[in-house]
């Protein structure tokens, strides 16, 4: 069954038995995770000798894969079949019932058509924007700030994580509570301050910021406590020599604190955009998309139109699409994670 | 250890004034942020919906009556989610070790013919978000390819999924690459089998990485929102999170906030008692994932 996700690769007749794999698809995915192949080639099997060193072998890889076998079939079933089908889905037409109807890319021209497809790439787009100008740069400020404080060291690493602890779900429905034009939590510390009180999630002009004020909140704790381990590894002579050169506090910051943790730093940038564009959840308690479209996100109108109205090809078509957005970030990201390895 | 700002500069008066002002500023900032909504929730379920409209709202409430959390208890049947649940996580986690850590095993240890071509197919998964896969993944679990079992409303839907999971797999692998050879080499001179070994050997030294293993498996599956949403559609099959949700329309809203209580209980009581291991799993998670 893994044989889908290989096979699209360039065969070569490299194959000693079964011809699934070829050895080029193996250092095609290989390299991106440069320890695992530096780690395995070291380690590589002692050439056999001899019918009882065959035996020998070939009884280990029967092992081997007996211990193998409950993962592949998991993967196969769950993550490899589900990226070719995705791609089979968006191309037909399907009833469940009757085999499939190739048609073309008329799903992708039904959802492109769609008025909500605009909004929901725009929203998408302005949700993980927003995420990244309110949730980047915090959690960073954070992590420097509770890495300078000699007192209550734990206690602040363990509530910064509360929140990531709470099932979304638990965390989405309380804010929905606490966004409540009347009554709500928000509005009421906005009235102590004097602030006319907002319409959160009833207004067009609020309802994604809304969102993304939860989502930050829920995933803030990760990013902090992944920064403050990177700073602790920072040596603290850099700091000591930057200060006999004359550097003040926020070019240390600058000239030490970031480039040490640069690689850290654009790896969550990448994590984050990932993460953020898959943005489901929250629409979907808070707000089911409206007022007017102005929550429709990529995720939403996919689950939308596979579960609303029906439509399997077009909802895989947007998947598809989403998913190559993704690819994008993820290739990115393992070039990045990569260079993080060489060093 | 030497960190940005040094330790001479806070031993002026000036920098104590600093220090200590900052300090202030972030324990009651991060508790006014984190910690201030969590009590707004558990007092919030103990007022009556007349209390909770009213403005301005009350900081303590006015009676302190927790028959709210019965009622929630009773009328969102949260019983029989938390029983599902914990059957969810429960299984997930017996399932997941037993297969990503042969899987690991055998990659790592017996490294078979085209190991890394499955390794690297593994690690793959990675870089494609489950959510972008949400439509084939379920027309999988409603209907089964080859085996045609319709895993819908059952916990296969959840257990199944959840091993497939490429970073455990590089986590376990990546750990019992550090075992040393000789100490099972030694053991395979002695006649032991690969399984005998896995057992024996392998996995008592792996303790630490399991625990983090494990913490994870089971909190994903607990946290998990969209996946149960569609494959546990039925109302007794319900995981938590969804339970409440579904119901939460037609709820008052204090039985709401008193479920939502109950629901994130658990998962709070977990981070108290395994904080380490699931802040070792973060960084774990922040170099490779």
């Amino acid at each position: 069954m893994d044989d889908k996700t290989t096979s699209t690769r360039r065969p070569r007749s490299a194959g000693t038995a079964g011809g699934v794999g070829t050895a080029e698809a193996v250092e095609d995915l290989q390299v991106g995770w440069g320890p695992e192949s530096r780690l395995a080639e070291r380690h590589e099997p002692p050439t056999p000798h001899g019918a009882g060193a065959l035996r020998r072998a070939v009884g280990r890889n029967l092992t081997a894969y007996g211990f193998l076998c409950a993962a592949l079939i998991c993967f196969a079933l769950f993550s490899w079949y589900p990226m070719f089908r995705e791609v089979v889905l968006s191309f037909q037409q399907n009833n469940f019932v009757d085999p499939g109807i190739w048609v073309g890319f008329d799903n992708f021209r039904t959802v492109i058509a769609d008025p909500a497809f605009r909004s929901a790439w725009l929203n998408t787009a302005a949700f993980s924007g927003l995420a990244l100008v309110i949730g980047y740069a915090v959690p960073f400020v954070l992590a420097v700030v509770l890495n300078e404080l000699k007192h209550a060291k734990a206690y602040l690493r363990f509530v910064v994580y509360l929140p990531v602890m709470l099932p979304p779900a638990v965390a989405v429905l309380l804010f929905k509570w606490f966004y409540d034009p009347g009554a709500g939590l928000f509005n009421q510390v906005l009235g102590v301050v004097h602030i006319p009180p907002l319409s959160w999630l009833d207004s067009t002009s609020t309802a994604l910021i809304s969102l993304v004020i939860v989502s930050t909140w829920m995933n803030l704790g990760t990013g902090t406590l992944i920064y403050l381990a990177a700073l602790q590894s920072i040596p603290g002579e850099l700091y000591e020599s930057a200060e006999l050169d004359g550097a003040g506090l926020f070019r240390r910051v600058w000239h030490v604190t970031i480039p040490q943790t640069k690689l850290i730093l654009l790896v969550m940038l990448l994590l984050q955009i990932v993460a953020t564009m898959q943005v489901f959840i929250e629409p979907y308690l808070l707000t089911g998309g409206g007022p007017e479209n102005a929550t429709v996100t990529v995720a939403y109108l996919m689950y939308q139109y596979a579960f609303n109205f029906g439509d399997f090809g077009g909802g895989s078509a947007l998947g598809l699409m989403l998913m190559i957005a993704l690819l994008i970030f993820s290739t990115v990201y393992l070039r990045v994670s990569r260079e993080e390895d060489a060093r | 250890m030497r960190t940005l700002v040094s330790p001479l500069a806070l031993r002026t008066p000036r920098g104590r004034v600093i220090y200590w002002t900052i300090l202030t500023v972030t324990v009651v900032g991060f508790t006014g942020a984190f910690v201030f909504p969590l009590y707004w929730m558990v007092t919030g379920a103990l007022k009556s919906p007349d209390e909770l409209a009213q403005i301005p709202p009350s900081f303590f409430p006015k009676h302190f009556d927790l028959h709210v959390y019965v009622d929630a208890w009773e009328q969102l049947q949260l019983g029989v989610f938390l029983k599902n649940t914990v059957l969810y996580a429960g299984g997930a986690w017996l399932f997941t070790l037993a297969v990503d850590v042969s899987a690991a095993y055998a990659l790592s240890k017996l490294r078979p013919i085209f190991g890394k071509l499955v390794l690297g197919a593994m690690l793959a998964t990675l870089m494609i978000p489950p959510m972008v896969l949400l439509l084939p993944t379920y027309l999988v679990a409603k209907d089964l390819p080859i085996f045609h079992a319709d895993l819908l409303n059952t916990p296969w839907a959840i257990w199944l999924p959840a091993a497939a999971n490429g970073f455990f797999v590089f986590l376990l692998k990546r750990f019992f690459d550090s075992i040393p050879r000789e100490l099972l080499e030694a053991a395979e001179i002695d006649g032991a089998s690969p399984a005998r070994i896995l057992w024996s050997i392998v996995l008592p030294v792996s303790r630490p990485i399991i625990g983090v293993v494990s913490i994870l498996s089971v909190v994903t599956v607990w946290k998990d929102f969209v996946w149960p949403l569609l494959v546990l559609p039925e109302t007794d099959k319900m995981s938590i999170s969804v339970g409440i949700a579904s119901l939460s329309a037609q709820m008052p809203q204090n039985v709401l906030i008193a479920s939502l209580v109950i629901a994130s209980l658990p998962t709070i009581i977990v981070f108290f008692i395994f904080q380490r291991s699931i802040m070792a799993g973060l960084t774990a998670g922040s170099l490779k994932g």
